[in-house]
């Protein structure tokens, strides 16, 4: 089992704390629980309030959105991926499933409230997690126009 | 009740009185002649008073009739005694006075002995019969009265009237007797020595009670200001969240101080006037000797009296005192106990009591309920004088099922309360099978009728005395006892005859299984799992059960199938998939899930000192932790940890969130840490203090490494903390009484949950969802070995602690519900009884139970229901709708819908 130092080490390889203080992550990896997922079980549901976010520590896990057509698979998240942090900085339910597809996921549960208090403790944080939100948010804007055009153009055809 | 304690004493212990006084007559000439005899000593053989010659003899035991010389003119002898040499004569003297002594001492053991018990008789029947008004006040009485001042009238105002009642009668009566004695023999010796100390204490008997006026007064005043109290420390208590939410509690502290300040006063006065009175018989006692040594010393050498008639009035005098201030003491008491009394009785007969003939216990079968209500013009006003009620008519029969709706205020649950018998009406008549429901005997409506609202307190118990508390209605079956009870039992029986107390046995059976049509006990406790399953509450149960604890030699059939489960489940591990995440307990391993601490305990603390956080210092741990080269070891490790935790949180709020993860301190502790850390950075171990040093080993015991990842622990330490587990076993074996129970893998251990013993290992905290799936499958294992039901068994043995307040609320009133269903009632009637509950279950219970009533032979026939909600009126057959005290509509829901605006408003 890893120690808290790896831990550290693991935490530092995500953008978004790349920057950190290394007292801090720390304090943030102590905080946070360790937790292992058998396969085709979920991490959270759609819908479920948030009230975490996981740094993938080995493995990988499927990002499952729930269709009228059923489940669909959008996205598969790996080793040092941080998922859920939107849900628990926005205050929103989950916008999507997170299964896992491995025998053996080990993750690092952060809790919601850890989370929001390293981030109102480092302002670093709090800027890198803004540019990570706002990048997204730019390249789904991208995304929406271009999926606005296809719309467009597939109704002139 | 007998308003004069004194009468009231008297009426109910006349033959014992009369007894005592005969007792007491008796003991007077034996109380006469020890006083007569010492004189005669001095007198006749020591001062030689008739042993002029040599030669000359006494007449031992010769006996005058006393004033004989004054009646006849001349002695008149009435034994003629028997004739002794001097010292012989002394002998013969001195005897006889120890024998007197002897005798005295003998009457005052019986007497005191037997008045002593005829005092605890009266306090019995006393407490008894004031508890038996308590259980016949209306019950809007307790609106007003405030639970721990009926306890403190009844536990220790009376308290002091048991010494007193013994000595009502006899005390006054032997003391005086005693005085008079005395004051006779002081006349006897010198008639104008009588006069002067009669004058004296009849001016005593004078003065007294005039200065003993303010007492009683001070005295009523005292009871209340100490009743007061009493009552208010209770409602302190018992609201005690208010007054931490509202920060409050300098206001109480305040009142609180107020009044005990009163109470200081009152009774500072009461002293400052009961020793002055003291002082001043005192002081007229004293003045008695002064005349003694003044004038009889004067008379005794001018020869009028001689020396041996002066030291027996001096003897006479010294008894007097004894007996008067007795007499004035008693006096004393007599009134403050009066006063208490006839305070206490005036509480207890102020209001109208029911019937005692409500309350009996019925001949042979309560007939059931066969008609149901009529109520005619009901009306019901509170003590404010609002009308609550006005002119509500309808009938309702024994099998229907009526909701009974209306706003926050129309009266609805007023409404329910009178027809469940609690609360009383006003005016009109309330009929329940021709007869006016309040003069309905209780067997009818307690045992008939069940009544539940929304209040949720219980007495302390367990569920299954909680549960079957509604079916004790009167003794069933003989308890068993052995002949040495049955003696025992025959003996209490004569006793509570005297002091007029209940003659029904309380040890016997009360629970009638015939009425319910069940056969033993098994059969009940089937029964019981029906009703909790019906209201929802029977999972909750067995799962109390699991987190119960059982004693092996009670139950230790089902001990014994708990250590089978867990075997099996061992077994099971692995195909479960468990295998990696549960770590049993197995002595020859160390448990990776566990702190250092318990991992060296291997067991459950049954004694404080080896609690968690009682280890650091705990002797024998710590030589054990020597004995394996661990101390050094460990107390690094402390430091290590100590460092971490200073430098991770240091800095930190001690608010901030990420304390809760910090399992191993107390975050308050944390400066205490970094002062310590800075303090003993260049001592040696040895060089620390002991204080220090414990908070440093505590760090360690309780690590987890698995949990807290500083990566401390090594493989090394784990073996010789396996030696060391080891060694303390085999330490506690040895004493007498194991402070442990160890985990032993084929043992039961009894100190652990019944779930823990199946486990006997621990769920790592790394696993999503690892603890709920391992009870899942727990259960599951338990279900196929059909140990369920004795799981279920268990359960209703959980004591649900003070006010129940062990159950949640939504628990509490489930199990009020489940009562009363066990009850099987011909009428149920539920004034917003599951207020607490979602609405989901509630309808979901209200159904059920509608649907239990449209059975034909299931008990209750009928249901009056007033719900929390009033569109679960829809549910049953008849809505009855109140608005401001008056009925509005009544009939079936299909209909009100159509016609009642107010019934639609509700609905809306």
């Amino acid at each position: 089992m890893a120690t808290l130092s790896e831990e550290v080490d693991m935490l530092r390889k995500i953008p978004l704390f790349a920057g950190i203080d290394p007292g801090k992550l720390k304090l943030l990896a102590f905080a946070s629980d360790r937790k292992t997922y058998k396969s085709g079980q979920d991490l959270f549901k759609q819908g479920d309030p948030g009230d975490a976010a996981y740094v993938i520590v080995d493995g990988s896990a499927d990002v499952i959105i729930d269709t009228d057509a059923g489940e669909v698979v959008v996205a598969e998240v790996g080793s040092n991926e941080f998922i859920g942090e939107i849900s628990i900085l926005c205050e929103v339910p989950r916008t999507a499933t997170v299964r896992s597809s491995s025998d053996n996921l080990e993750t690092l549960k952060i809790k919601k409230e850890h989370f929001v208090g390293l981030i109102t403790q480092v302002p670093d944080l709090g800027v890198e997690v803004m540019r990570e939100l706002a990048s997204r948010l730019s390249k789904t804007t991208a995304e929406l126009g271009e999926a606005r055009r296809e719309l467009s153009n597939a109704k002139t055809c | 009740m007998e308003r004069n304690l004194l009468k009231y004493v008297w009426k109910h212990s006349r033959p014992d009185q009369l007894w005592m006084l005969v007792v007491i007559l008796a003991s007077m000439p034996t109380y006469f002649l020890s006083l007569e005899l010492p004189k005669r000593i001095v007198n006749d053989p020591i001062q030689g008073n008739g042993f002029e010659n040599p030669g000359d003899t006494g007449q031992f035991l010769q006996f005058y009739m006393p004033f004989g010389e004054s009646l006849f003119g001349e002695p008149v002898m009435l034994f003629q005694g028997f004739e002794m040499e001097r010292v012989g004569y002394l002998l013969a003297l001195s005897f006889s006075f120890l024998a007197l002594v002897m005798a005295n001492g003998l009457f005052k053991l019986y007497i005191n002995t037997y008045k002593g018990r005829m005092g605890e008789r009266i306090l019995r029947r006393l407490r008894y019969e004031l508890f038996d008004r308590v259980m016949r006040y209306p019950l809007s009485r307790f609106r007003r009265t405030k639970p721990s001042e009926i306890a403190s009238m009844i536990k220790d105002e009376v308290e002091p009237m048991g010494e007193f009642i013994g000595d009502a009668f006899t005390q006054p009566l032997f003391l005086g007797g005693q005085a008079l004695v005395a004051l006779l023999f002081i006349m006897l010796q010198n008639f104008w020595l009588g006069i002067v100390t009669l004058i004296v204490v009849l001016f005593q008997a004078w003065l007294i009670p005039i200065l003993r006026r303010r007492l009683i007064e001070l005295g009523k005043q005292r009871q209340i200001a100490a009743r007061r109290l009493a009552g208010r420390l209770g409602e302190i208590v018992e609201g005690i969240q208010e007054a931490h939410t509202n920060d409050t509690t300098n206001l109480e502290r305040a009142e609180m101080s107020n009044i005990l300040g009163r109470l200081f006063f009152i009774r500072f006065e009461l002293f400052q006037r009961k020793f002055s009175v003291k002082f001043i018989n005192n002081l007229l006692i004293q003045f008695l000797a002064f005349f003694f040594y003044a004038v009889g010393g004067y008379l005794a050498i001018t020869g009028r009296l001689d020396i041996g008639q002066l030291i027996g009035v001096i003897v006479a005098y010294k008894d007097l005192p004894a007996p008067v201030r007795g007499l004035i003491d008693h006096d004393q008491k007599r009134l403050t106990v009066e006063v208490r009394y006839g305070q206490i009785i005036e509480q207890f007969t102020a209001d109208e009591l029911k019937d005692s003939a409500l309350q009996k216990t019925p001949d042979g079968k309560v007939s059931a309920i066969s008609k149901g209500y009529e109520v005619s013009k009901l009306g019901v006003v509170d003590d404010t004088g609002s009308k609550l009620l006005e002119n509500v008519s309808a009938d309702i029969g024994v099998d229907e099922r009526v909701a009974i709706v209306g706003n926050f205020s129309s009266g609805a649950d007023v409404f329910v309360g009178v027809l469940g018998n609690v609360i009383p009406s006003t005016s009109g008549k309330v009929l329940l099978d021709d007869i006016q429901i309040e003069t309905q005997p209780e067997y009818i409506t307690g045992r008939r009728l069940s009544y539940i609202d929304g209040s949720t307190f219980f007495p302390q118990g367990t569920i299954l005395e909680i549960l079957t508390y509604v079916l004790k209605n009167q003794p069933v079956r003989e308890a068993e006892r052995d002949t040495e009870e049955q003696k025992k039992y025959a003996f209490e029986k004569v006793e509570q005859k005297r002091s007029a107390n209940y003659h029904l046995d309380f040890e016997a059976d009360w629970i009638d299984y015939e009425r319910l049509g069940l056969g033993d006990q098994e059969e009940l406790t089937e029964r019981i799992r029906e009703v909790l399953t019906e209201v929802d509450m029977e999972s909750d149960v067995r799962a109390l059960g699991l987190r119960g604890t059982l004693d092996p030699d009670v139950y230790p059939e089902l001990a014994n199938a708990i250590l089978e489960a867990r075997s099996r489940f061992r077994a099971r591990l692995q195909e479960l998939g468990f295998d990696e995440f549960v770590e049993p307990f197995d002595p020859a391993t160390y448990n990776n899930q566990s702190s250092i601490g318990e991992n060296l305990l291997f067991g459950t603390a049954t004694d404080k000192s080896f609690e968690a956080d009682n280890l650091a210092d705990n002797e024998i741990v710590l030589s054990v932790l020597k004995e394996s080269q661990l101390d050094d070891d460990l107390y690094q490790m402390g430091i290590e940890v100590a460092h971490t935790t200073v430098e991770l949180f240091g800095d930190l709020d001690p608010d901030n969130p990420f304390f809760d993860q910090l399992t191993y301190m107390d975050p308050d502790e944390l400066p205490e840490y970094k002062t310590i850390l800075a303090s003993i950075s260049n001592k040696s171990k040895e060089e620390i203090s002991k204080k220090d040093k414990k908070m440093i080993m505590k760090l360690p015991l309780a690590y987890v490494e698995e949990q807290n990842r500083l990566g401390l622990l090594t493989d090394d330490m784990k073996n010789r903390l396996l030696e060391a587990r080891n060694n303390l076993r085999e330490k506690l074996l040895a004493l007498p009484d194991s402070p442990i129970a160890f985990y032993e893998p084929d043992t039961y251990n009894s100190a652990a949950s019944l779930q823990e013993n199946v486990l006997l290992g621990r769920v790592s905290a790394s696993v999503a969802e690892g603890n709920e799936r391992v009870s899942l499958a727990i259960r599951e294992l338990l279900n196929e070995m059909n140990l369920t039901d004795d799981v279920f068994r268990i359960g209703l043995t959980f004591n649900v602690g003070s006010g129940g307040k062990r159950l949640s609320e939504i628990q509490r009133q489930k199990l009020h519900l489940a009562r009363a269903l066990l009850k099987q009632p011909d009428i149920l009637i539920v004034n917003q009884g599951l207020n607490n509950l979602g609405a989901r279950e509630q309808g979901e219970i209200i159904n059920m139970i509608l649907e239990k009533s449209r059975t034909e032979g299931v008990a209750p026939k009928g249901v009056i229901w007033a719900p929390i909600s009033p569109s679960f009126s829809e549910l049953f057959d008849r809505v009855i709708v109140l608005n401001d005290g008056e009925i509005v509509a009544d009939a079936s829901p299909e209909e009100l819908r159509n016609t009642s605006s107010v019934y639609q408003e509700l609905l809306a």
